[in-house]
């Protein structure tokens, strides 16, 4: 599991998509808003917590579809499922995998990105938790999305039609939580159901994206 | 209970509410039996057809 | 293989056919009782004046919208554990109709909104979550659509319809915690008629009585096409390989 954990990040790298294409979505998402917005930095600040959310749940989706897709296509994913290691397993790698080359660089990257949208002061450390906690259940939920489409040929459109939907719950406690922290109001709650949510994703999606990939390798 | 409709002020409002939802209705009962029909007929004929082979 | 291993469906067939003749006339007498009644025969409401006619579209259209996601899960579950081919096509039949019921809801709570709280459309925790659950039947309806092979596709839609059912009541949950709203609790329980006066309570539970029984009906139709659909794929293919 280890080693195939170690592949994915290698071909991940070795593409270049993994860490570059997501930055680099993000920080465009980022720069557009003030763009469209307009540069006044009140209404930034309001806005940020909410807006460097949705960017970097927007730069997750867009590298979802080639989780399973190469694999799919050079026949390497009917070895791992037939291979000794659970495809529930296969599975949680692979959304590890995705999450060290989309989640935790955007997590990295995005005081820098909060900088420009004038988050105030006390947001940072709530910005970086949020999204150390809540990229991975993005990833674990893109992993199922990506289990599901990975037999279409199309599926790129139809996976975000799918995953967008299941995002709204981590996505309203993560911003609430980075938009609390920022007004220094209490954040316990957010706080416990975003690490909740991540924690019950991580537990019980895998056995979701395993049964559908068995579905579509059938 | 009154017999005769006054909608007063309101009137556009609940028209348009009343009109839009039976719009869908209708829309979403015609589809079905215009998908249904085309179903049956075409089953229909395929049976035909597997009949006069056998 | 045979075409003709469905057995089960030839026994639906012919339960909703039988079903059906006394179904049709029911859910067209309840409509329409129901809905004449709540539009020409009830009175204007003290604060909301005319506007109140619009409930009897409303509530049971948005009951519709939630309890036809509650019985694709049904139907998901049985066609999972039972692979009984007909549950996964009702799962599938029932998808459209519950996403119009929520179009309608949605529709007409925004025009009912307007005059009443002065808004089409406000980020209110109901108005949000039908909002979401109708992104989530459009979700579940491309991904049938998407998939050539029924019985991959049954499979797909049901793990998606029952993830899908963990999420939307999460987003419900979710949606509660990050915006107190406008619009007013349940006014309907099934115990009680607290508030809502008689003379609409009457009209509104035939109204509801009437959607339910439409919905039951389009289901069964619906169903059927899907299974004749089936077939006809069948013996399509065996002409093609003939």
């Amino acid at each position: 599991m280890i080693a195939l954990f170690l592949r994915d990040l290698r071909l991940a790298i070795r593409a270049g998509g993994g860490f570059g294409l997501g930055l680099g979505f993000f920080l465009i998402v980022v720069v557009l808003v003030p763009l469209g917005v307009g540069p006044e930095g009140r209404t930034l600040s309001l806005i940020a917590p909410g807006i460097l959310w949705v960017a970097a749940l927007l730069a997750c989706l867009l590298s979802l579809d080639r989780i399973f897709a190469l694999d799919h296509e050079d026949g390497s994913l009917d070895l791992l499922a037939t291979a000794p290691i659970p495809l529930e397993g296969v599975v949680t790698m692979k959304a590890l995998a995705h999450w060290v080359t989309t989640g935790l660089p955007l997590t990295l990257a995005s005081p820098v990105l909060a900088l420009l949208m004038n988050l105030p002061g006390p947001g940072y450390p709530w910005l970086m938790l949020s999204l150390a906690l809540g990229t991975p259940a993005l990833s674990v939920i893109g992993t199922f999305g990506a289990a599901l489409t990975v037999g279409l040929k199309r599926g790129g459109l139809l996976l975000s039609l799918l995953v967008l939907p299941l995002y709204v719950p981590t996505l309203i406690f993560g911003a609430e939580l980075v938009k609390r922290g920022a007004a220094g109001q209490a954040v316990a709650t957010p706080f416990l159901l975003l690490a909740g949510i991540t924690a019950g994703a991580a537990a019980l999606l895998p056995f979701a994206s395993a049964a559908a990939l068995r579905v579509n390798l059938r | 209970m009154q017999g005769d409709l006054d909608l007063g002020k309101y009137q556009m409002t609940v028209l348009s509410a009343w009109g839009a939802a039976l719009v869908l209705i209708v829309a979403l009962v015609a589809l079905t039996l215009i998908r249904g029909a085309k179903v049956r007929r075409a089953l229909e004929a395929a049976e035909a057809r597997k009949g006069k082979d056998q | 293989m045979s075409i003709w291993k469905y057995a089960n469906p030839k026994q639906f067939m012919q339960t909703s056919a039988w079903a059906l003749r006394w179904l049709v006339p029911l859910t067209a007498v309840l409509m329409v009782l129901g809905l004449v009644w709540g539009f020409f025969f009830t009175p204007p409401e003290l604060r909301q004046g005319s506007t109140v006619k619009i409930i009897f579209l409303h509530v049971p259209s948005a009951m519709i919208g939630i309890n036809a996601w509650l019985m694709m899960l049904v139907a998901s579950l049985i066609w999972f554990i039972r692979r009984h081919h007909v549950s996964a096509l009702a799962a599938r039949a029932a998808a459209p109709i519950g996403a119009t019921m929520t179009l309608i809801a949605l529709i007409t709570g925004a025009i009912w909104g307007e005059p009443m709280w002065g808004t089409w459309w406000a980020w209110d925790p109901r108005l949000t979550s039908f909002l979401i659950l109708f992104l989530f039947y459009l979700g579940y309806m491309a991904l049938w659509a998407a998939i050539e092979e029924p019985d991959t596709a049954a499979d797909l839609t049901s793990v998606l319809c029952l993830v899908g059912s963990v999420f939307a009541l999460l987003s419900r949950y979710a949606v509660n915690f990050w915006n107190q709203g406008l619009h007013q609790g349940p006014s309907l329980t099934v115990a009680q008629k607290q508030h809502v006066a008689d003379a609409y309570w009457y009209p509104l539970m035939i109204c509801i009585a009437g959607f339910i029984a439409f919905f039951v009906t389009l289901v069964l139709l619906r169903t059927r096409t899907e299974i004749r659909a089936r077939r006809l794929q069948a013996l399509l293919a065996r002409e093609r390989m003939g």
